[in-house]
């Protein structure tokens, strides 16, 4: 190990090269260069061109998945889907030990933390959304002239919480037992799901009939550029899921690099989704406040590299430098 | 105070005095635009920087294109989306040449000689370049861009960012990827470059040198026979 005077000594020597120069020139270099990736773009272009798979709508969700549609809209409703559970910045954070939101064990909501920092909690509900409101019933409030359908709305919002959950449950259980016409329309089983069936009923033809997608992005005013709600939405359904395994884009089919087709995707991000193939990342509630941690601090190492002791020393100690600097060497000799 | 005809001969205490004579003392003509480099450079890993800058342009050209026609136009065109294919084959090109001179410049310790900070803006330029890349992924408006951002989001908002930097927000991240962080990278590939052509490449470990000269070896040109003006080394980025 070198001591802080050796170290200080050949960082001095190492300042300033006074040894032989040759000719260069680097406006030459660099246009050069230039012109050699331009080429090199222009033809990786014409091979390979680019993907750009449309995006998936409600629509098409409605009308390819119509059952898990149904069950991903109900659970909007009754307040267990992940958006409804999902805590800050979407909704208010709630005590795992309170399990007061009546959705399953696990399910309570997603807020992550890191020994005693809760930066999730911290930052609060930036983005509100109220699942069951947001996706299902302003969008049916859009159709006043049903009469049917607002008359059974009026019923589901003047019933007691405990009723609407009964409700709910009741018709979850029944699109179990579903069955798909060749229509596209969804036969459930008679059962107590009071004005459930009416609303998600009304709900898929609308969502079948492309007005979901608009009523759900629906701020109040004409410009909108915030996708936030119908992308969590279609998240919370397996339209989204399904074409990503598809594509391999999973996260445990290390998706996070991976692109649609057989493009390159985000290479780069090779080590950030490694840490959540292995465990205790894969498993762990808290994975991804982990893996931004540990991928923070490696982040921070490699910038301060030239200040670690030992990390810094490994080309020295490491000689491939003898390989680049070769013809360097054999000069000497 | 009147006016006259003459320059003033000094104004030792003026910033922008003060600033030009720091500047030209820093960074003289000759280490700007060098027409010498140090002997030792001659490797092919002296080409990654300016292959990595390189592929920045034709980022930020195509990019400059693409923003000009606005975000649908790739969709809607086959010159769009030729454009398109143009910037993603570029930017992976960038991260490709970005991440092999990142892996020569260590195993080169190319922060050796006060060159720490060449090491940190050009390490910095990477980290910056992940969020950069990140914006335009899901700023496409196609599946891509639908399920990165719902996935990616998790991790944002477990560390309280998602609360005021929103993949699902199009408008937010549009304005991040053509503007605000190619804004950040530009500023930090150009202090690194002026940081480069300020200290010069790294020279090679003397363990050599000294062991060859120990041996009774002679070292290869005259030393200090540098073109004129370089007295630390000047040589490609």
């Amino acid at each position: 190990m070198m001591t802080r005077a050796q170290r200080a000594a050949e960082d001095e020597r190492y300042r300033t090269w006074k040894g032989p120069y040759r000719p260069y020139d680097i406006i030459k270099e660099g246009t050069i260069a230039i012109s050699v990736i331009a080429i090199l773009v222009v033809v990786l272009a014409i091979l390979f061109s680019s993907p750009d798979d449309r995006a998936v709508t409600a629509r098409q969700w409605a009308r390819t998945m119509p059952v898990n549609f149904l069950q991903t809209a109900t659970s909007e409703l009754d307040g267990t889907s992940e958006t409804a559970t999902y805590g800050p910045p979407y909704n208010p954070y709630v005590s795992d030990s309170s399990k007061d939101t009546g959705a399953p064990d696990g399910l309570d909501d997603y807020t992550q933390h890191l020994w005693f920092i809760h930066l999730q909690q911290w930052f609060g509900v930036a983005h509100p959304i109220n699942a069951a409101k947001d996706f299902v019933i302003d969008p049916l409030r859009t159709m006043p002239q049903q009469p049917a359908l607002q008359a059974a709305i009026n019923r589901y919002e003047s019933a007691s919480v405990s009723q609407q959950e009964a409700w709910s449950a009741a018709y979850t259980k029944a699109l179990n037992k579903a069955s798909v016409a060749g229509s596209g329309a969804v036969s459930v089983p008679a059962g107590s799901y009071g004005p459930v069936g009416e609303m998600m009923g009304e709900l898929l033809v609308f969502a079948r009939a492309g007005g979901l997608d608009g009523a759900i992005l629906n701020s109040g005013q004409l410009y909108q550029t915030d996708y936030t709600k119908s992308l969590m939405f279609l998240a919370d359904g397996n339209a989204l899921t399904a074409k990503a395994e598809q594509e391999h884009l999973l996260g445990n089919q290390w998706g996070m690099m991976n692109e649609t087709g057989s493009y390159p995707g985000q290479v780069w991000l090779w080590l950030y989704t490694f840490w959540y193939q292995i465990s205790p990342f894969s498993t762990s509630t808290n994975a991804d406040i982990d893996v931004m941690a540990i991928m923070t601090v490696l982040s921070l190492g490699l910038v301060l590299i030239p200040f670690i002791p030992g990390i810094r020393d490994i080309p020295r100690r490491i000689p491939l430098y003898r390989v680049i600097w070769r013809n360097h060497y054999n000069s000497l000799s | 105070m009147s006016a006259t005809s003459e320059p003033p001969s000094s104004a030792p205490r003026a910033w922008t005095t003060r600033l030009r004579e720091r500047w030209l003392a820093e960074l003289p003509p000759e280490k700007l635009l060098p027409d010498g480099q140090p002997s030792y450079v001659s490797s092919w890993i002296y080409v990654l920087g300016v292959l990595s800058l390189s592929s920045l342009v034709v980022i930020i050209t195509t990019g400059v294109i693409l923003a000009l026609k606005g975000p649908t136009w790739w969709h809607d065109t086959g010159l769009g989306h030729f454009f398109n294919s143009m910037h993603l084959w570029a930017v992976e090109l960038f991260f490709f040449f970005m991440v092999v001179h990142l892996w020569s410049s260590f195993w080169t310790a190319a922060w050796r000689g006060g060159r720490r900070r060449v090491w940190m803006t050009g390490a910095v330029t990477f980290l910056v370049a992940v969020p950069t890349a990140l914006t335009g992924y899901v700023s496409q408006q196609n599946f891509d861009s639908q399920w990165i951002s719902t996935q990616a989001k998790d991790a944002m908002n477990a560390t309280g960012i998602g609360a005021f930097f929103n993949l699902m927000n199009f408008g937010q991240m549009y304005t991040y990827h053509v503007f605000l962080l190619p804004l950040a990278v530009v500023a930090i590939v150009g202090g690194h470059l002026l940081l480069v052509r300020k200290h010069g490449v790294v020279p090679p470990f003397e363990d050599q040198l000294l062991a060859a000269v120990a041996a009774g070896s002679s070292v290869a040109g005259t030393p200090g026979s540098s073109p004129a003006g370089q007295t630390d080394g000047g040589q490609s980025a």
